[in-house]
């Protein structure tokens, strides 16, 4: 242990400098395995191979899986129940969180119990009830189906409460004070400052709906009800290996809203899946 | 709350009549209760009906046979005595723990490795970019990661086998052999999902104070014996955090083999939730497939429960 110290400093230098570059030489593996084949993908999908088995630069793979496959309609599926459950995540969870934090009423406690317990349970093992209740509502085969059972939200709600929670009491004691009711209290002061708790609801809310693929399989059939991951799973049993390509492209489709979300909204998106492991 | 002088605002004319008082604070106790029924009916009755009521209907559907076409009928324990004989839902069940031990803690040592590499002194934007780039695949979905994978691993003209090639290596049979099928899978889902154990090692990494560094730098202590001693004790509370929830979401595994191998070849990548999907939307055994989810739910809350009570042992809290 104390050999250490009585080594001449260069070679405590060069010692330091060797392992410095075995640290860049793994960073630079791991960088290479984890974009790779993200790039090779895009890569890929613009060279797709011609009548001659020649990869060359084009679009015609963006052109190809357009025309056999109706991309406009799975976008619009899928953007249609993105965007209606994080609003609803958002809308729901901010009352129901507003109401755990702030609002004194008998059983709140046990109530936030119930509403945390159920994140406990796999949604696989209430899909086939949920499969039935949806039938029963005579919306099975219908976006509907997807969009209503993923609208409430036990871990959106968790964050809202502890986002209300970091905004001082001292707050509703003012606009009471000022004569304002509860609800113009939420709606003045609390709602406008829980903006960013609200960001991360919809961002988690974002990237789990539009990357969903189980439900998906699931509560659909007809392919006119497909969302993106489902209709290009399809796609690539219809077409077999052959045109990789066209499938790819697909691929690097369905990636540009979740890119634009991961460019806007990373640190939102960072703090809210790590939110339910730190507290 | 009860409206003091020091809270208003000056200047302004106060009187102050404890009867009006109460009754303000008792209105406003009704309002507040009537408004918190409000705020909370679109949660409370979502949850009792897409997540309490199901609950239930599963825990009383595991004891019927049930086809949708036929009325329910009630078959007391068969569901769970075909869990535990049928080979295919045996073989499912031995497949998950499998893929759950190997694929957690790959992802564990490579997103702790990653997390303590990152430390290592490099200007902000290298840091922030390297970050960014580990946390990536976690915003694709999963069915279109797998579909990336499916053409990288094809046998014939897939690009890793194709780099093995380069060093003398395969052609490996990725996808139509047990071995190389399941290698395959866990391989994908690591790739997608290491990035989230990552954050939290980064998180746990940086609260742990530079001093205790320093101080054993100054005793002499390497790299190495610094990570064993000092690194890994202090980070132990994530360790347990991170473990308990890759294990929940791996137990879970359906998109990756669902699109990758169909289970196959033969059963060899079928997993739990692959066959509850097929015991209820292809074979159309409800009772049963609510059944597997069951013992799926009892063995994640098992898995967490022990993770917790082995703890107490290994998890240092400073």
């Amino acid at each position: 242990m104390s050999s250490n110290v009585d080594k001449p400093v260069a070679a405590v230098h060069h010692r330091i400098s060797a392992s410095l570059v075995g640290r860049v030489v793994v960073l630079l593996i791991a960088l290479f395995l984890t974009l790779g084949p993200v790039i090779w993908t895009l890569v890929v999908s613009l060279t797709p191979t011609d009548s001659l088995g020649q990869r060359t630069l084009s679009l015609t793979a963006f052109r190809d899986v357009f025309s056999q496959v109706d991309v406009i309609r799975l976008f619009w599926n899928s953007t249609l129940v993105t965007g209606l459950c994080a609003i609803g995540q958002m809308f729901t969870a901010a009352l129901a969180g507003y109401a755990f934090a702030r609002l004194r009423f008998r059983g709140s406690s046990l109530l936030f119990g119930i509403v945390l317990a159920t994140m406990m349970i796999p949604m696989q093992v209430t899909i086939v009830p949920v499969f039935m209740i949806i039938r029963s509502m005579g919306l099975s085969d219908t976006l509907w189906a997807l969009i209503l059972p993923a609208i409430p939200t036990a871990f959106g709600t968790f964050l809202m409460r502890q986002n209300f929670m970091g905004i001082p009491e001292s707050l509703t004691e003012a606009a009471q004070v000022d004569g304002a009711s509860p609800w113009r209290t939420f709606r003045s002061i609390y709602l406008p400052l829980s903006v960013p708790g609200l960001a991360v609801v919809g961002i988690l809310a974002f990237n789990g709906i539009w990357n969903e693929f189980f439900r998906p399989l699931i509560m659909t059939i007809s392919e006119q009800n497909f969302t993106l991951p489902l209709g290009l799973v399809s796609l690539q049993g219809r077409l077999g290996t052959g045109s990789m390509s066209t499938v790819l492209a697909g691929v690097v489709l369905s990636m540009i809203p979740a890119l634009i979300v991961f460019i806007f909204g990373q640190r939102p998106l960072r703090e809210g899946l790590t939110a339910g492991a730190v507290k | 709350m009860s409206a003091t002088a020091s809270t208003l605002t000056p200047g302004r004319p106060v009187t102050v009549h404890p009867e009006r008082a109460t009754t303000f604070k008792d209105q406003n106790r009704r309002a507040q209760g009537r408004m918190a029924a409000w705020f909370l009916a679109p949660t409370v009755i979502g949850i009792t009906l897409f997540t309490l009521i199901p609950m239930a209907a599963s825990i009383v559907l595991a004891f019927f046979s049930w086809d949708i076409i036929s009325a329910p009928r009630f078959v007391g324990l068969r569901n769970f005595q075909t869990i535990a004989t049928n080979p295919t839902i045996r073989v499912s069940f031995l497949n998950t723990f499998g893929f759950v031990v190997v694929a957690v803690i790959l992802q564990l040592v490579v997103a702790l490795g990653l997390a303590v590499l990152l430390q290592t002194k490099m200007p902000g934007w290298l840091r922030g970019f390297l970050r960014s780039a580990f946390f990536f695949p976690l915003i694709l979905s999963a069915a279109s990661v797998s579909l990336i994978m499916s053409y990288l691993f094809n046998e014939d003209f897939g690009t890793v086998n194709k780099m093995l090639a380069l060093v003398g290596l395969g052609p490996v049979k990725w996808l139509t052999t047990a071995a190389g099928a399941m290698v395959v899978i866990v391989l994908v889902y690591v790739w997608q999902n290491f990035g989230f154990t990552f954050l939290l090692f980064i998180g746990g990494l940086s609260s742990i104070p530079t001093d205790v560094y320093e101080a054993s730098s100054i005793d002499g202590a390497s790299g190495w014996s610094q990570f064993v001693r000092i690194t890994l004790p202090l980070v132990s509370p994530t360790m347990l955090v991170a473990s308990v929830m890759a294990i929940i979401s791996a137990l879970q595994i359906f998109d990756q083999p669902y699109v990758l191998t169909r289970g196959g070849p033969g059963d060899a990548t079928r997993t739990a939730v692959m066959v509850i999907y097929q015991s209820a939307f292809t074979e159309l055994h409800f009772g049963l497939a609510a059944a597997i989810g069951l013992v799926l739910m009892v063995i994640i809350m098992l898995a967490t429960w022990a993770q917790f009570k082995l703890s107490r042992k290994f998890v240092f809290y400073m």
